[in-house]
């Protein structure tokens, strides 16, 4: 089984981003970029998919600048086999970056691309089903537990009030959630065996796909702060606070 | 502007998010129909005819949308688009694995976790785990959306609207439900709930958060939340987790116990109107939000506070 996994460089989760004062965004200058957290689960689940003997080659590919290749160079040090960077500066919303999914799907026919739930800059939580849509395949979305059934693919879903267990006629798509597994740490020399391996560069035009956003930033501000309150004493004071408020 | 709401239930019991997503469609335009996509859901249908400013309710019922595959609702609703502007559907989990897939088909992005309706092109969403917030304007021809409940009150009753059936998509689809584990209780669902108690990393096992926790939250009435620590450590349920990929709430009362406040958590309870820490570290980022900070022993702390209420 062919596997594909779409991995985005993001802003790292530990960094607190700053809006910019013009509010055309948030600062991205100088500040620490890493996989999006959700795509390392997916590469991760990919190798061991690999190492059950289940799957037989791991495709990673980022859509973005040059310096997403250092992200694909990651998933290939965690134990991708070979890198697609389809490079552009320019912002790809979630709709184009399906598009293009789907014409690397197109070239690569995997039997699974494995997506992260969500980018976590953009939390758009979309471009998993939206190429799911647009290759007319099943998906399984949300996974906690992946498990290969035959032909199909058992998903066990995080759903709200549960799990939910279905089962895909494969080729399919899935997306992860945080619980599916806990990715590993590259070990030095297979950091050095990653630098080998290959990763084609390409771009949206040559794929023939339109990238042009159909979303408009109006402004980018910051949200409402709280403001700090106070520290009580002790749960008398705390109770006396609450019952003032009318809380309780 | 005519607006497909697509409700949110299981058959037998219309989700508390509909009203809410009703309040922001009506924003956008005001003929707002409801559908109702399900097996056996004819209650539902009635119970969303009842949500005033409703035009009507569509009910497509059939063993097909018994589980509102995002398979099935792609073939039943991207027909139906011809006739509407725009479609709405709650940020839950059955909206965000459905919505995408009616844009993408429809050719259009999708706005994500809609807090506010500017006017029928500009909409309101929060980024980067709501530390800034985006406004945007789209240029597709039909919307596609999805909303976040705590940003909307709930329509009110006293609605009549009609009920229009509608033919389910026949299927065999690639996606088929094998089983449900949903976890059974007697509490306010999280979303919903008024008050709120979570609990942290800090509980340290599943017997103590059942111990320290669960008794606070039945004095209060109060639903069950917890951190991702909490929910990774096996203390609580997945379901109970709240912040940027958990669930979103913003209660009356929220109070964390033993939750450090990261910026993920923080997402996901900083809208609560008044908050509550109970935590044993002064500098814990938990209290730079919180209404009223306690610094203590939550195992101390906590059942003195039980006992107080
Ligand atoms: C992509 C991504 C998404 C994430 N999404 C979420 C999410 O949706 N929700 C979420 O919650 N997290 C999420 N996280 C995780 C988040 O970053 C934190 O790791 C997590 O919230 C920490 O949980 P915690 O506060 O329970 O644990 P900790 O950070 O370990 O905090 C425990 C706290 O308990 C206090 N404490 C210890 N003992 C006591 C005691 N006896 N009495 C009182 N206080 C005590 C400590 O002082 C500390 O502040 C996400 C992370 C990533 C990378
Ligand atoms: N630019 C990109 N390059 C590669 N994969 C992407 C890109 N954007 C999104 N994805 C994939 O789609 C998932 C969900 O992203 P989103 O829909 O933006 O929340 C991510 O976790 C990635 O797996």
């Amino acid at each position: 089984m062919k596997v594909l996994v779409p991995v985005k460089r993001v802003i790292d989760y530990n960094v607190k981003v700053r809006v910019k004062p013009d509010q055309t965004g948030v600062d991205l200058a100088n500040v620490k970029m890493s996989m999006n957290p959700f795509d390392e689960i997916s590469v991760e689940e990919a190798v061991r998919l690999k190492e059950a003997g289940v799957a037989t080659e791991i495709v990673v590919v980022s859509i973005g600048p040059q310096q997403a290749q250092e992200t694909i160079r990651t998933a290939l040090a965690m134990g991708a086999d070979r890198g697609i960077l389809i490079k552009t500066e320019a912002t790809v919303e979630p709709l184009a970056v399906a598009k293009l999914l789907a014409k690397v799907v197109g070239e690569e026919s995997p039997d699974l691309v494995i997506l992260g739930k969500q980018a976590i800059d953009d939390d758009s939580n979309q471009t998993g089903q939206m190429l799911a849509a647009l290759l007319d395949w099943p998906q399984g979305t949300f996974a906690y537990k992946l498990e290969k059934d035959g032909g199909a693919l058992k998903v066990v879903r995080e759903v709200d009030g549960g799990l939910q267990t279905v089962k895909l006629t494969l080729p399919a798509i899935v997306t992860v959630d945080l619980r599916l597994n806990e990715p590993r740490y590259a070990s030095l020399p297979n950091i050095m065996k990653a630098k080998k391996k290959e990763i084609a560069e390409k771009s949206p035009e040559a794929y023939g796909v339109d990238i042009s956003p159909r979303l408009t930033v109006v402004k980018v501000t910051e949200p409402a702060t709280r403001s700090a309150g106070v520290k009580v004493e002790d749960v008398a004071a705390l109770v006396a606070k609450l019952k003032t408020a009318g809380a309780v | 502007m005519a607006v497909l709401v697509i409700a949110e239930h299981n058959n037998a019991i219309l989700s508390d998010a509909t009203a809410k997503v009703v309040t922001a469609a009506s924003k956008f335009g005001s003929d707002v129909d409801v559908l109702v996509a399900g097996e056996g859901a004819g209650a539902v249908a009635e119970a969303a005819a009842q949500i005033a400013g409703v035009r009507k309710v569509v009910h497509a019922d059939g063993a097909s949308l018994k589980k509102q595959s995002a398979e099935a609702m792609e073939a039943l609703v991207v027909p139906m688009m011809a006739g509407y502007d725009a479609v709405f559907i709650a940020a839950t989990t059955t909206g965000k694995n459905i919505a995408p897939r009616i844009a993408a088909k429809l050719d259009v992005m999708q706005l994500s976790e809609i807090v506010a309706v500017i006017d029928p092109s500009t909409f309101v969403r929060p980024i980067y785990a709501g530390n800034a917030i985006m406004t945007v304007k789209s240029s597709d021809a039909k919307k596609v959306i999805t909303v976040r409940g705590t940003a909307f009150p709930a329509a009110e009753g006293g609605g009549s609207a009609s009920v229009e059936a509608a033919p389910a998509p026949a299927g065999p689809f690639k996606s088929e439900f094998i089983s449900d584990e949903m976890v059974k209780s007697d509490r306010p669902e999280l979303t919903a709930a008024k008050r709120i108690v979570s609990g942290g990393r800090a509980l340290g096992s599943s017997d103590k958060f059942k111990e320290v926790i669960i008794p606070l939250a039945d004095k209060l009435g109060a639903a069950v939340g917890a951190s991702r620590a909490a929910v990774d450590a096996g203390y609580a349920p997945n379901d109970y987790q709240v912040g940027q990929t958990g669930k979103i709430v913003a209660p009356e009362l929220y109070v964390a116990v033993g939750i450090s406040g990261a910026i993920q958590h923080l997402a996901g309870m900083k809208d609560s109107k008044i908050i509550v820490a109970i935590n044993k570290d002064e500098e814990a980022p938990i209290f730079q939000v919180s209404d009223y900070g306690l610094v203590a022993d939550l195992f101390i702390a906590v059942p003195e506070l039980t006992k107080a209420l």
